[in-house]
């Protein structure tokens, strides 16, 4: 190693040796770290920070085209007053119904890979094959596999399960279910790749002693793999809501055939806004309605920060 | 099936309890492997069909494999241009999102400015934020300055997109180059930039490729940003134009299962064919 200059001589604490030595070779290099952060800046300024300031000003004016004057709160009350609104709304907390099968699907199939049973690193590959599929596609698929005269009625009517062979995508009262249960079948295997990467970093040691002890299966879930695994499934919980209250967009498009049907029983949110900004062309609405949502996931972002850190946590 | 190599729990396999575990644990993997392939399934047995077969069986496997719908949709749709919208997206988002991630995470692990912890948490923050919430002014903004149904206009916004989570992860990853490589490295006289290309980027090579794999996954199949900002018949996407050509052909479900297996089919030969990348990639993409 080179001698160092006394770090006495330099007034701030914390800089690193490496730093104070860099410093004295070259005084332009105060400067390289924002060289090296200004594209970052620039596309984030672009991307996220122009829109998320305009879409307030928006929000207060009658937009037509690009631009229109200010009028106060009246696009927020004219949001809030319409029911469609508040459908959507209803539709979007609908369907945080299904993160707590995701959950229990997600563990038991992630426990079971951990076990390494006979050929785990197959069933492996396909669990996964989910996540890898576009919602579109696989919307697409299962919207002809749920029709009426579809395969999965043909199964039920075979089952002896006349009663459950509904209407899946055409009737109001149940598609936005058919939508729940297609989401719930490609979420899992988020949760199922995010448990099972908690379950491998975890200390096996102590699962084998408990088992050597007598412990039954169960047991060791409850009492040694669960309690490990709080944070990731908390994380997991977390990053769902997000899911179901922002970005199932592509599910709904897909299902409802473009337009929320039948009806307008699975418009979401986001499709509200969709239909606000492009097929009525009502920016000014569709800001109102953006400025909500992102409000709400604001409020969000703490509870995702902390359960993040949680899991970090758990896993160091 | 059986391929596995690890090692599996001692205890396994005594008593006739546990062998009964197992054939329980076996038939709860086997249902969930078949409800996760079971569209995959359905998709390729029923574009082999003829019309007819499916009219009246669902659920068998094909008869007489038909391939008349396959080239039905390659030649009477514009299924290849789609594909070839998406590829270049898919490249001109991850290309820029990647250069500049690197630089930016390679400055935020290794050297020290004043808002260094804001910018990160600031970029952390904008992980969580929906696409759709930026849509809006984006629109408008488009519209004006003619980006609409332009290339570069949507790789921006592709780019914008997945840049903080990939930014977050080489940051970490960064963090984890040994100093003494960065600090003989300096001695020897090389430079930040020469260092960023010559020692951190190949040894990030891990992290590149799953950031790359992630990220790819995330513009090929987008739907939301495409029907909104390509809505020029010439620039469509593959996502965009199949839920348009689904409802075309709302009737005839093989057809329209044939288009299906061609567009999964790249996603699909690329997992099956580098399995490792796709799983690392998917477990750390997980964070996001």
């Amino acid at each position: 190693m080179q001698a160092r200059p006394d770090p006495s001589i330099f007034p701030r604490r914390g800089f690193t040796a490496r730093f104070v030595q860099r410093r004295t070779m070259n005084a332009s290099s105060r400067f390289t770290p924002y060289l090296y952060v200004l594209p970052l800046l620039a596309l984030l300024a672009f991307v996220f920070g122009y829109p998320l300031v305009r879409i307030f000003e928006f929000s207060f004016k009658m937009v037509r085209g690009v631009d229109g004057p200010w009028i106060g709160l009246r696009n927020y009350e004219l949001v809030l007053s319409q029911s469609l609104f508040w459908e959507s709304v209803l539709h979007n907390l609908q369907l945080l119904l299904a993160i707590p099968a995701m959950i229990v699907i997600s563990l038991l199939v992630s426990i079971l890979l951990y076990e390494r049973v006979a050929g785990w690193k197959v069933y492996r590959v396909i669990v996964f094959v989910p996540f890898v599929l576009a919602i579109p596609i696989i919307a697409v698929v299962m919207k002809r596999m749920f029709q009426f005269s579809g395969p999965v009625n043909e199964v039920l009517r075979w089952l002896g399960l006349d009663f459950m062979a509904l209407d899946w995508i055409g009737s109001s009262d149940v598609a936005l279910w058919t939508v729940m249960i297609l989401i719930i079948w490609r979420e899992s295997a988020l949760g199922i790749i995010l448990f099972l990467a908690r379950l491998l970093s975890l200390d096996e040691s102590l699962i084998e002693a408990a088992r050597l002890e007598g412990a039954s299966w169960w047991q060791r879930v409850w009492y040694i793999i669960l309690p490990q695994m709080r944070g990731v499934i908390e994380f997991y919980a977390v990053v769902s809501v997000i899911t179901m209250l922002s970005a199932v967009f592509a599910y709904v498009y897909v299902v409802g055939g473009g337009r929320g049907g039948p009806g307008t029983s699975t418009v979401v949110v986001e499709f509200y806004i969709f239909n606000a900004l492009i097929r009525t062309s009502l920016p000014g609405i569709a800001a109102a309605a953006s400025v909500l949502l992102f409000l709400v996931s604001v409020a969000l972002i703490f509870p995702l920060f902390r359960a993040r850190r949680l899991a970090n946590e758990q896993e160091a | 099936m059986n391929v596995a190599r690890e090692p599996r729990f001692p205890a396994l396999g005594g008593s006739k309890a546990v062998k009964a575990g197992d054939a329980l644990k076996h038939g709860v993997l086997l249902l969930a492997s078949f409800l996760a392939l079971a569209p995959t399934l359905f998709m390729l047995s029923t574009a082999l069909k003829s019309d007819e077969q499916y009219a009246v069986d669902k659920l068998g496997l094909p008869t007489a494999p038909v391939l008349d719908h396959f080239r039905a949709v390659l030649l009477d749709s514009p299924f290849l241009s789609w594909m070839m919208n998406s590829l270049i997206l898919v490249v001109g988002a991850v290309g820029v999102s990647i250069i500049v991630s690197c630089l930016a995470a390679y400055a935020i692990a290794r050297m020290e400015f004043k808002g260094r912890q804001l910018l990160l948490a600031l970029n952390t923050s904008l992980m969580a934020v929906p696409p759709i919430v930026m849509i809006v002014p984006l629109f408008v903004l488009y519209s004006r300055i003619g980006l609409i149904s332009t290339y570069q206009g949507a790789i921006l916004i592709y780019a914008g997109l997945i840049t903080p989570f990939s930014v977050y992860l080489l940051t970490t990853f960064f963090r984890t180059v040994p100093k003494e490589l960065f600090e003989s490295a300096h001695i020897d006289g090389a430079g930040d930039f020469r260092i960023l290309l010559k020692i951190v980027i190949p040894l990030s090579a891990p992290a590149l490729v799953t950031l790359v794999v992630v990220n790819s996954l995330y513009v090929w199949n987008d739907l939301l940003i495409a029907i909104i900002f390509l809505q020029d018949d010439a620039k469509r996407t593959l996502m965009a134009g199949i839920s348009v050509f689904q409802g075309r052909y709302n009737n005839q479900v093989p057809l329209t299962m044939a288009g299906m297996v061609i567009a999964s089919a790249p996603m699909l030969i690329l997992y099956i064919s580098f399995q490792k990348y796709f799983i690392r990639g998917l477990m750390a993409g997980a964070v996001k």
